[in-house]
């Protein structure tokens, strides 16, 4: 059942991931990147990581449908109504893609890998959970603090005007830099 | 199935990801072969947890990592592309090359 499972989600897996990029709608490649997301986090559950793996099924469900109204906002050609080919240098790419695959793939079947040791714990997610909670805790506070300048960077490269466009560079501008002026007499 | 066949497995996704990630001009379309590899860490940090050392939670910790990476980049991107076509009306790499000078 698990087998069966694995390669199924592992063959739709990569077949989204490789149908991406030859949809030519922006639409359809947003919706195969979904697939193939939603295969790996299938893949997490088929490992026994539940919580992890519906996490991730459902932090890609919401990513994807942020990405299709960009996509929308931005591409030229969302519903893919023409062919569409936006690629550079995609000999090059493939030459490369395929040497890092199979120097990977021989890597992986040459590799010494460790035994498995000790058994996975009857509810991992409380093993995770106490690990962020303990040892792991500098490793959730930075992550932490890398969302919180995340949010910061997002609103500061996405504001339009910002009080530098209004007072100046140096913010000595007596009177705001506005298209439309103040209704309170500023 | 064993701890191979997962790795292969992800580095089949790391690799089409990687080639999307250098051929796409489109921005947006390159930040989905970044999420693709990224996709392919995740499986491979799973499967390392369960195939090697199941017993701590360091696996699980770094697919967490991984997966905030994946959201870092996506907004991050998104406020990138945002700016870029705000400054310029640009989405693509190439038109997005003077500062290579």
């Amino acid at each position: 059942m698990t087998t069966a499972a694995f390669w199924i989600l592992a063959v739709l897996a990569v077949a989204g991931g490789v149908m991406v990029f030859r949809f030519d709608s922006m639409a359809r490649a947003t919706f195969s990147l979904l697939t193939a997301l939603l295969c790996v986090g299938g893949e997490l559950i088929v490992l026994g990581l539940e919580y992890l793996g519906i996490v991730t099924v459902l932090m890609m469900t919401i990513e994807m449908a942020i990405m299709a109204v960009f996509m929308i906002m931005f591409m030229m050609n969302p519903a893919g109504l023409m062919p569409m080919t936006m690629v550079h240098n995609k000999r090059g790419a493939a030459a490369l893609c395929v040497t890092a695959f199979v120097l990977l793939v021989a890597g992986i079947l040459l590799a010494p890998w460790p035994r498995r040791r000790g058994r996975a714990p009857a509810d991992p997610t409380t093993d995770l959970g106490m690990a962020l909670m303990g040892p792991q805790m500098l490793t959730m506070m930075t992550l932490g603090m890398a969302l919180f300048a995340t949010i910061v960077a997002t609103v500061v490269l996405a504001t339009r005007r910002g009080r530098y466009e209004r007072y100046g560079d140096d913010l000595r501008a007596t009177r705001p830099d506005d298209p439309v002026r103040g209704g309170v007499g500023r | 199935m064993n701890l191979e066949v997962f790795l292969i497995v992800a580095a089949a996704l790391f690799c089409v990801g990687l080639f999307g990630a250098l051929t796409q001009q489109s921005i947006v379309m390159l930040m989905m072969g970044l999420e693709l590899m990224l996709g392919g860490v995740i499986l491979a940090a799973g499967a390392a947890w369960h195939y090697i050392a199941p017993a701590t939670a360091d696996g699980q910790v770094l697919v967490v990592v991984a997966i905030t990476a994946m959201a870092v980049e996506m907004a991050i991107g998104f406020a990138v592309v945002t700016a870029l076509f705000r400054s310029r009306e640009v989405d693509m790499t190439d038109m997005a090359a003077e500062l290579r000078e």
